[in-house]
């Protein structure tokens, strides 16, 4: 606040809130505009001229659009009261409860967003007078005199600092933080348990009978009259375990045993029933699918694509190994158990897999 | 008036305390250049809002936890199935929290659209050259956003732990797996043991709610800043220059725009929400490692990389007891990484081979540049062509092609068409270029035919308005590399263009800088410019009717242009522009 108007009576009071105030007694509290901190309107100088217009040039139009935004807003207003409606009225707990809740609250919704939003933007095109504003742009390089200026300051901040004069603090402080950096990598390492031989091997171990996984019922090779579709199967007592079944799930599938070939290990199936993983040999998905006329098991992930007469071998698709083929036999009760756990790691690749 | 006395009451004691009347009257004044490309990254950020509105809904009800529980609850074709809380939770915010689908769907189309306008957005600044000095940091940041974009959304629809996103983490996991040396090192680390374990869920969802979030916060934040210190580019047109801003100031115009953007946005994403499913998982159900179901599609965003592993052939080596699993790991990290860091080295490249170190903010149009549209459309279609090969079994089945043949079409397609692409992409540049040129030397035709007194019939055209004028002749001149090895004899070459370096930086500058000149054989616009800046780069509002004049005395006919342009050339100065 300036005191430029030095006629008036009071310091920073401009002559016309003087006059508005002539008989002002001694002691008694000033106006309250006399107290303000901002610079009353009535200036001295004359106001800038403006830089927007203040109305669009057509009034009728105007008026149209004026009418047209109020009706959005209005629309706004009811889309608000039905979503609030619409949360009291429709129940969910239901399908059906949920479906029609879903749309009386979605309908709504929609409508208070898009009339807001087609308000605001028919006010902005045709309410407000268009403008076009020039505004400078300065190169972002700054001054030479600004930068040498602060090169200057950096380097006398260094300087004072002794930073650079004392190698020994500097080196000794570097050294400091280096530990300090390492360190996260040792307290990440409690994340989870080494790998070590883990990924090598399943819970498939000799006797443990193959049970069909969703019934849970074990197995027997008359189960399997003629040859036929693929089932999955899981190892007895761990069909709920996910941790085991990632890596043990097993597809089996009945073959005349003639159609069976080699690479195929013959000692390693029953009549004709032939056990593979069921874990992709590219990134893990199951091999779920198969077509019975051309013995093909597919993953549906990747398409790799595995031959099931001759050892699950790979006939397309980016899989680099056979799904590795389970050796099973059956017990003194006649089911289908293993005969011990696969002989080379199931699933994808990985570095210490060799 | 009371109104008027009462904010300025509430605006000047803020102005006691903080300072503000001086900037804030500039904020409010701020220009903001229009144009509708412009828009996208606005989805982009609005997208974001939204999902942190409805995120910050969702974790009311969701249960972050693998604990299995034996659902009982409204959707009663699960009852008595075992499921982890987490899908449970999911299916209980979906059927039993009231809104609670609406907004798991507004939150899942967001993420969609957060990701697709982001996508938009890169392109639209890198076709129009946006990411130029000055703006490198900003490139650099929205490359950054992008990856986490990514890992946000693949986090986040793996949260509910149904079959689908099961299908996701375990190809993660096989992905992880498969790095050399420190692969099965990392899958053990982030599950916590062996797949699938008990923590992966909770883990992924402090991530996704908030280590990731918070990054994509930050980042949005000095991304705007940016945006708002070096100002927004513009694109061409009258009385835009390099060195000036023209558009309608913050307060009223942006603001209400920008606000009316928001609630589009918003409400389409609640219109998609209302009426369009999206992941379903009630039908998926819970995850179990046994089951799958056939033709499962990730989120759009991921397709490319489900397409990159489809099209790899089987290689692999076993060297000395390793395994290097050239299957998996190439295509998983090969295309984001070339993308990416082919993204965030071009403009520092670009930089190096034409010299240019000015500072744009006039955008280009991408005709304009027609080497660089080239290779972002290179980019555009390798990524289309593996995101097209993540739907194989779809596209299979919709057009009853073999499945393996789609594949191999794929394997060769993103040699081929990238490549295609590359020449096409210039070839409609450079002829988009001559269109423009023939516009400014002939006008515009107004299908008025005319007999001259000689029997002779001509049509007649009108010149070009100014705007488009403008428009047209926007265009930075290259700047001349300094000399290099095949320059004349006698000429020295330059110490940066000497030696395998200098030649390579050459020839790449030849290709990079190639147009149709501007200042082709007798356009009467051509003139020559002192300022080696052209035409609506430097001042060309004021500058350009002289530049037009002079180009018409100066007009130069003996000199040859390209040659391809120069025949028409002549004909152009009578007819096109009568006005000079």
């Amino acid at each position: 606040m300036t005191d430029s108007n030095s006629g008036t009576p009071q310091p920073g009071v401009p002559e016309g809130e003087a006059r508005a105030v002539p008989h002002r007694v001694i002691g008694t509290p000033a106006p309250a505009e006399a107290r303000t901190m901002l610079r009353p309107e009535a200036e001295s100088k004359p106001p800038a001229p403006r830089e927007l217009p203040s109305d669009p040039p057509d009034p009728r139009h105007a008026k149209n659009a004026e009418r047209l935004v109020s009706a959005l807003f209005i629309l706004a207003f009811l889309g608000g009261a039905a979503f609030i409606a619409a949360y009291l009225i429709f129940q969910v707990h239901s399908v059906e409860g949920t479906l029609h809740s879903n749309w009386g609250l979605g309908i709504s919704m929609s409508v208070v967003f898009l009339a807001l939003g087609a308000g605001a933007t028919i006010w902005v095109r045709h309410l407000m007078p268009t403008v076009e504003l020039t505004e400078e742009r300065h190169p972002m390089r700054s001054a030479d005199a600004d930068r040498e200026a602060f090169a200057e300051t950096f380097a006398e901040g260094a300087d004072t600092s002794q930073f650079v004069k004392r190698p020994l603090v500097r080196r000794t402080l570097i050294a400091a933080t280096v530990p300090l950096a390492i360190a996260p990598i040792f307290v990440l390492r409690d994340l989870g348990p080494l790998p070590r031989k883990s990924l090598n091997t399943t819970v498939w171990r000799k006797g443990i009978r193959l049970i069909e996984y969703t019934t849970n019922r074990p197995l027997t090779p008359a189960d399997f009259s003629s040859p036929g579709g693929m089932i999955t199967v899981a190892p007895e007592g761990f069909q709920d375990d996910f941790d085991a079944m990632a890596k043990a799930a097993v597809i089996i599938i009945k073959f005349r045993p003639e159609q069976l070939q080699p690479p195929t290990v013959m000692n390693w199936t029953v009549d004709g029933i032939v056990a593979y993983s069921k874990i992709c040999t590219h990134v893990g998905c199951p091999a779920a699918l198969y077509e019975q006329t051309t013995h093909r098991i597919l993953c549906p992930c990747h398409q790799s694509t595995f031959d099931a007469t001759r050892g699950a071998e790979v006939i397309f698709g980016p899989a680099t190994r056979p799904l590795p083929q389970l050796p099973i036999t059956t017990d003194s009760q006649g089911f289908l158990i293993a005969q011990s756990d696969f002989h080379e790691p199931v699933g994808p690749s990985y570095w210490e897999r060799g | 008036m009371s109104i008027d006395r009462a904010l300025r009451g509430v605006g000047g004691a803020l102005d006691d305390r903080f300072h503000g009347a001086k900037g804030f009257r500039y904020l409010l004044r701020k220009v903001f250049p229009d144009h509708w490309t412009f828009l996208l990254g606005e989805i982009a950020l609005y997208s974001f809002i939204i999902l942190l509105l409805t995120g910050t809904f969702l974790t009311f009800f969701f249960q972050p936890s693998m604990t299995e529980v034996v659902y009982h609850g409204s959707y009663t074709h699960l009852n008595g199935v075992r499921m982890s809380q987490a899908y449970a939770s999911t299916l209980n915010i979906s059927f039993d929290v009231r809104g609670g689908l609406l907004i798991r769907q507004i939150h899942h189309w967001a993420a969609d659209l957060f990701v697709a306008a982001i996508l938009a957005h890169m392109l639209r600044i890198f076709f129009t050259g946006a990411y130029r000095k000055p703006r490198e940091a900003n490139w650099l940041i929205g490359l950054t956003l992008f990856t986490l974009a990514l890992l946000e959304g693949l986090f986040g629809y793996s949260l509910p732990d149904d079959l689908l996103s099961g299908a996701g983490l375990r190809i993660t996991e096989g992905v992880l797996q498969s790095i050399p040396i420190v692969g099965t090192y990392l899958a053990f680390f982030l599950f916590g043991g062996a797949y699938p374990g008990t923590v992966i869920i909770p883990r992924m969802y402090i991530l996704h709610v908030l280590l990731i979030p918070a990054l994509i916060l930050a980042l949005i934040t000095a991304h705007l800043f940016l945006m708002f210190f070096q100002k927004h580019t513009q694109m061409p047109g009258k009385g835009r220059t390099n060195t000036n801003v023209v558009g309608a100031p913050t307060y009223p115009y942006f603001m209400a725009k920008t606000g009316a953007f928001f609630f589009f946005t918003f409400g389409v994403t609640a219109l998609a929400a209302t009426f369009a499913q999206i992941n379903p998982i009630w039908l998926y159900g819970p995850y179990n490692p046994v089951g799958i179901s056939s033709g499962s599609q990730p989120d759009f965003y991921m397709g490319f990389l489900e397409g990159s592993l489809r099209i790899m052939p089987a290689w692999q080596w076993v060297v000395f007891g390793h395994t290097f699993a050239f299957n998996v790991f190439i295509p998983a990290l090969l295309p984001l990484g070339l993308i990416i860091t082919g993204a965030a080295l071009w403009p520092f490249l670009e930089q190096w081979i034409t010299g240019d170190k000015r500072e744009h903010h006039l955008n280009d149009r991408p005709r304009n540049a027609p080497t660089r549209t080239a290779i972002g459309m290179t980019a555009v279609t390798f990524y289309g062509v593996l995101w097209l090969e993540g739907a194989n079994d779809v596209l299979a089945d919709h057009l009853d092609v073999p499945l393996y043949t789609i594949t191999w079409i794929a394997r060769i397609a993103i040699f081929v068409v990238p490549w295609f692409t590359y020449i096409i992409t210039k070839r409609i540049c450079l002829g988009l270029q001559r269109k423009d040129l023939h516009l400014l030397e002939h006008g515009v035709e107004t299908g008025i035919i005319r007999q001259l007194p000689s029997g002779e019939f001509i049509e007649e055209t009108r010149p070009v308005d100014e705007e488009a004028r403008a428009v047209l002749e926007s265009r930075p001149e290259p700047l001349p590399l300094p000399a290099g090895d095949d320059a004349e004899r006698d000429n020295v070459p330059a110490p940066s263009m000497r030696g395998t370096v200098g030649r390579v930086r050459g020839r790449m500058n030849k290709v990079l800088t190639e147009s149709v000149p501007l200042t082709g054989h007798g356009n009467g616009y051509g003139a020559p410019h002192g300022d080696g800046h052209g035409n609506g780069h430097a001042e060309l509002g004021d500058g350009h009717d002289e530049h037009a004049r002079a180009g018409v005395q100066a007009g130069r006919p003996g000199e040859s242009g390209t040659g391809e342009d120069g025949g028409s050339g002549s004909q152009g100065q009578g007819s096109g522009q009568p006005d000079n």
